[in-house]
Formats: structure tokens, sequence, C-alpha cells
């Protein structure tokens, strides 16, 4: 097996107040989704950022290594991390309406990385716009190109963010909630457009989302965090015909699903209970205070991602012992 | 061609609402100087030591100031809307032509002095807001607020005692070296030495103002989504900089630069006559002192003309800086 485009290894962010991101590991093959999952503060956003070297000043990666093409971008001296972002590895945010600069036109933002990475001239950088807002599917690309963001819908802000990320034809997309702030129907174009620039580029995509709705449809793999940690990793379609893990299982459970009848009419969905909040100063597993099957032995260290079966990882003892006690018992 | 229209909307709409401004500021004007005690004729009187009832009856009625004030007002209206600003009783000529006489100095005065502000106070602002809370801006702090508490006229003869008296590098007063006959470059090198001094002296107090705002700006542009955004491009840190954070941060600061004119106005009175400068400021000085009210009346309807055009002039650097602003 040839050695992954990303490689993720014992991630940890600290900040003087805490450290929202431990020990988390995965790996990114050549033109692959993997989809990032989990709630609200589990740090999906601050590993895409720590991946990039964006972090804000306080924070320290301190253990761990983030190799991208046989490099170790944490060594990287920051001129030759420049030469990274926007070229090798791009990225777009959750808020089109505000990642955009008010004061300059689509155009110019889009030829800006052209210019500085390509060399283009700007008039060549202008023209090379055109195209990637066409490619983006921009209706009247020549015209748009002149617009300021305020003038574009989300949706389309969207796309122009997407074809700046895109301009130099990155090996790596990290796309942090893409589609959290757009309407349903966009969404689905904006996803669409990401898989087949994906195809078309053969660039391998993150997906860092909340919403297991969209995990489905268009990722390869996923990577399940709770608080900082990685709980589970599987093929997607896996994941969500069999979640393994305590916490994977309540958020599938949470989630309106029409093929798995999870929907209003058939009761309420159920919830998990209590919050992210009380993993805070947990000394072993962080989900042990809301998981059902909590031992006392999960209190003493957090636990390890381990590999049950090829391609599935598990970061919880119980359900680990459960799983292997049934295969022997099969396996008999 | 579109940018036409807009200008041709922005210049008829400001002279529609600048017409009753301009009416208020003279009528108030007058009025509030007509409660100050004295007039020309007792100034006059004064300085000749002593004067008879029927000079002095004389003299008012030359002036015009024997009649009731509100006929006076109508009488300096009816002047007005001949375009002339009336004669004055202490020079003998025309008020406008005096006024012409000192309007240039005090305009390059003026033009100097929010140059420097702008240019020094947002080099000094984004400086203080990348280092915030390090060495750097703590001392710049300092030296801003130094320039913002000390009052201009203490700064002016500090910088005349420092550059002037001690180093002798620039010249202490005036606007050009008197008799010397310069031409061509080197006219215009005297005339720019002559003007550091003043324009720096009643520039520092805005450089602190624009300082701050500056920084202030730059801070909070600093952690807009759009700057990670260019920093996810690669960009180098001087390219971010420029482009993204200070393009954005500009628009607080010119928006104060409008409303700041008609106080370094004010402020020129003061370092006009610490440097003996022939300007409209030592003009309105003198003129209340000798209650020469004509002039300064004229000075105070120019003044609010200036205050009233740079306003203009901001609202369309502001159009042009931020596509997000519809000049209506």
């Amino acid at each position: 097996m040839t050695a992954p485009l990303l490689d993720v290894s014992n991630l940890t962010i600290r900040f003087p107040t805490g450290t929202p991101v431990a020990d988390l590991g995965f790996a990114v093959g050549e033109g692959e989704t993997v989809a990032v999952v989990g709630e609200s503060g589990s740090g999906k956003s601050l590993t895409a950022l720590a991946i990039m070297r964006l972090l804000p000043r306080t924070a320290r990666t301190t253990s761990g290594g983030i190799r991208f093409q046989g490099r170790d971008l944490l060594a990287l001296p920051e001129p030759e991390m420049r030469r990274v972002r926007g070229r090798k590895i791009a990225m777009i945010f959750q808020e089109p309406m505000t990642s955009l600069n008010p004061v300059l036109t689509i155009g110019k933002q889009i030829a800006e990385v052209l210019r500085l990475h390509e060399g283009l001239s700007s008039e060549a950088a202008r023209k090379r716009s055109i195209q990637l807002l066409d490619l983006v599917r921009v209706a009247d690309p020549h015209l748009r190109v002149d617009d300021f963001p305020h003038r574009l819908s989300g949706g389309m802000r969207q796309r122009a963010m997407i074809a700046m990320a895109v301009a130099c034809g990155p090996k790596l997309l990290i796309a942090d909630e893409p589609t959290t702030a757009l309407d349903v129907t966009i969404q689905a174009q904006v996803l669409d457009l990401l898989d087949r620039l994906r195809r078309e580029l053969g660039m391998a995509l993150v997906l860092i989302t909340h919403d297991l709705g969209i995990v489905g449809q268009w990722a390869d793999r996923v990577v399940v965090m709770y608080a900082g940690r990685g709980a589970e990793e599987a093929d997607a379609t896996r994941l969500l015909d069999d979640p393994l893990h305590p916490y994977t299982r309540g958020l599938l459970a949470a989630s309106p699903r029409l093929d798995a009848r999870l929907h209003y009419t058939a009761g309420p969905l159920r919830e998990i209970p209590g919050s992210i909040a009380s993993a805070l100063g947990e000394p072993g597993c962080p989900f042990v205070p809301r998981c059902p099957m909590a031992l006392p032995t999960c209190r003493t260290k957090p636990p390890p991602l381990e590999e049950i079966r090829p391609g599935r990882l598990i970061a919880c003892p119980p359900t680990l012992a459960l799983e292997r006690a049934d295969a022997a018992a099969v396996g008999r | 061609m579109l940018e036409g229209r807009r200008l041709l909307r922005v210049l008829r709409r400001t002279v529609i609402q600048a017409v009753p401004t301009i009416l208020g500021i003279v009528i108030l004007n007058f009025l509030l100087l007509k409660l100050a005690p004295g007039d020309a004729a007792d100034v006059m009187a004064g300085e000749f030591g002593a004067a008879t009832e029927e000079t002095m009856a004389m003299l008012r009625q030359r002036f015009g100031l024997d009649v009731p004030v509100l006929q006076q007002l109508l009488a300096y209206l009816s002047n007005l809307a001949q375009f002339s600003l009336g004669q004055s009783p202490r020079y003998g000529m025309p008020v406008s032509e005096l006024i012409g006489q000192r309007l240039p100095s005090t305009l390059m005065l003026m033009g100097m002095a929010l140059a420097i502000a702008f240019g020094l106070g947002i080099a000094l602002g984004t400086a203080m807001a990348l280092t915030a809370g390090r060495w750097p801006d703590r001392l710049l702090s300092v030296v801003s607020l130094i320039f913002y508490s000390v009052p201009g006229f203490w700064i002016g003869l500090m910088l005349i005692v420092l550059f002037s008296v001690k180093l002798g590098w620039l010249p202490s007063g005036g606007q050009e070296t008197i008799g010397a006959g310069l031409t061509g470059f080197d006219y215009i090198l005297d005339r720019l030495k002559h003007m550091i001094l003043p324009a720096t002296s009643l520039a520092l107090f805005y450089v602190a103002i624009y300082g701050r705002l500056t920084r202030a700006a730059v801070l909070e542009v600093a952690s807009q989504d759009y700057v990670r955004t260019a920093a996810a491009k690669g960009l180098p840190p001087l390219a971010i900089t420029l482009r993204h954070i200070v393009r954005n941060a500009l628009l607080p600061v010119t928006t104060l630069a409008g409303i700041h004119l008609g106080g370094i106005l004010g402020g020129a009175v003061v370092v006009e006559t610490v440097y003996s400068w022939p300007g409209l400021g030592r003009l309105a000085f003198e003129s209340v002192m000798r209650r020469d009210f004509n002039v300064l009346l004229g000075v105070l309807l120019l003044s609010s003309f200036l205050v009233i055009i740079a306003n203009t002039l901001v609202d369309l650097l502001h159009a042009w800086l931020d596509p997000r602003v519809e000049v209506r």
C-alpha cells in the first residue's frame, strides 16, 4: 500500500486554556473523500486549521505529525508552508457571506491566487478566473467576474470560494462545513459540484460536517470525532449501516433518516443525554458522562483507536470486547 | 459613464443640502457676534486713545453699525445674495479680497497637515495593531497619548526650540524666505521647509486620533473571515495586511476625517499665530480682537463651505473605497 496523501497522526492542539484536540489520527488517500463528523466543539475546524497551519497564535500543536506528500507540514518553514497553502492544499469555509473580501471584486480575489502561485499576468489571471467561474457553474462568468461579493447570493459566493480554492489545482481540498449556511437545495448542488471537481481535478477532499445526512452520499470514509478525539473510523456505508461506537449510534439515532424509518411520524427521535461540555476534565474516555455502556475502567485513561477489522477503527474497549467475543463465537 | 452620473447626483444633493445649512450658519454667527461687547468703532477709539461722541457716531454710521441688529443682518444677507462679503472697516478693502490673499496659505497648511495626519496615523495604527499587546504597541500607544494630550501651541514652541533654535534645520516662522528671490525647484523646497513645522504641530493631535482609530479598525478587520481566506491562499503577511486588512480598516478613518476638517481649521488659528503664518486662522483671530465682524463672518462662511466640500469628497471617497456604499 502506498503512503497516503495526507497522514495526520497523534495530533494534539493545546491552548493556554485547554486541549481541544488530543491524539487525533486519520489518513486521506489520493482522490478520496473523507468526512470528519462531530458536533460543535468537537475540534473539527481546529483540525482543519492545524493542517493549514492557520491556528490562532496562542495555539500550539504539541505532538504528532501532519505528513502531506511525505513532508511533515509542521516542520516546514513558514515561506515553504505558504507555497503549500492555496497551491497544494486549499480550503473553503463555512460562511460564504463573510469569507470573501467585501471591497474586492470576485475576479480580483480569484486572480490573486493565480498571480501568486502561477505567476500569471493580470490579464491571463482574469481570463483564467472567468474560466474557473464557468467551471463552478456560475452563470454569465464574464459579467460576475467584476461583481463585488455583496451582489451575489450565498450559493454563488460559495461557488466563487470554490473557484478560488481549486484555481491552482490543489491535491487536497479541505471544506469546513461548506454547506451549513446554505439552503438545502443549494447544499446538494454545492456538494455535487465539489464531488465533480474532485473527480475531474483528481484531488482528495476532506469534508468537515456535522450533518450525517450528507456523509453517506458523498464520503468514502468517515472519521467520527468526539471532544477532540477520534471515536470511530470506517467506510461511509458501513458506518451508517452498522455504527459501533455508542456515540456514533447515538448520533445516528438522533438523525432523521427516511430509509431507516427514523422520522418524526414514526415516533420521537432519540437524543444523546447531556452535552459535550461534560467531557471537560474527564480523565478517561470523554464520552463517559453520556455513555449508556460506560464501565468503571473507561474512566481511567482515554481509549486509543483500535482496529477491529481492516479499515474499521473504534475507540471503545467495551464495544471492542463485545465485537471480538461475537466474532469468536461466529468463527467457532 | 455610470460614475459620472453618480458624481452629478452627489453634487446636486450636496448643493441642495448646503444652502439652508449655510444660511443657518450665517444667521447664527451674525447674532452670536453681535452679543460680544463692543464694536469696531470702540476698538478704533481705544487705539486712538480718545474720541468724541460725534466721531464715534460718524464711524458707526460709516460702518453701518448705527442701525438695529436685525436691519444689519438683512443688509448683510442682501450683500451675500449679490455674492459680496462686504467691506472690512478696519482694512478698508473688500473682505473677499482680504480672504483671497490668505486662503491659499491656509489651504496648503491644512492639506499638508491632513496628509501627515493620515499617512502617519494609518501607518502608526497599523504598526500598533500588528504588534498588539507587545512592546512596540505599548511604546507607540504612549507616544500617541502624548500627541493627543499636549496642546498644539506647546508642541509648536517645542518643535521650534528643537529644530530651529538648537539644530537650525528648519525656519521658525513665515511661509517663505523673504527677499531670497528663489525660483523653480528651490522655491518649492523653501516653501516646503517652512511648512513642515507648522503642519506637523497641527497634525500631531490628529495623528494620535487616526492612529488609535486605525489600530482598533485593523484589529477588528484582522479577525474577519476573509482575512483567514487570504491567509489560506498562501499570501505573505504584508500582502494580507495591505490588500485585505488596511483597505477595509480605512473606512471608519475616512469618515472622521471629514468631520475633523472644521477642527483643523480651528487649530490653524493657534498654529498660524505661533509660526507667524499668514493664513486665515490668524486673520480670524485678529478680526475678533478688532471686532472686525465682516471679515470674521466671511472667514466663518468660507470655513463652513470648506467643511461641506470636504464632507462631499469624503462621501465620494467612501463610495470608491467600499462598493457596498451606494450613493443615494
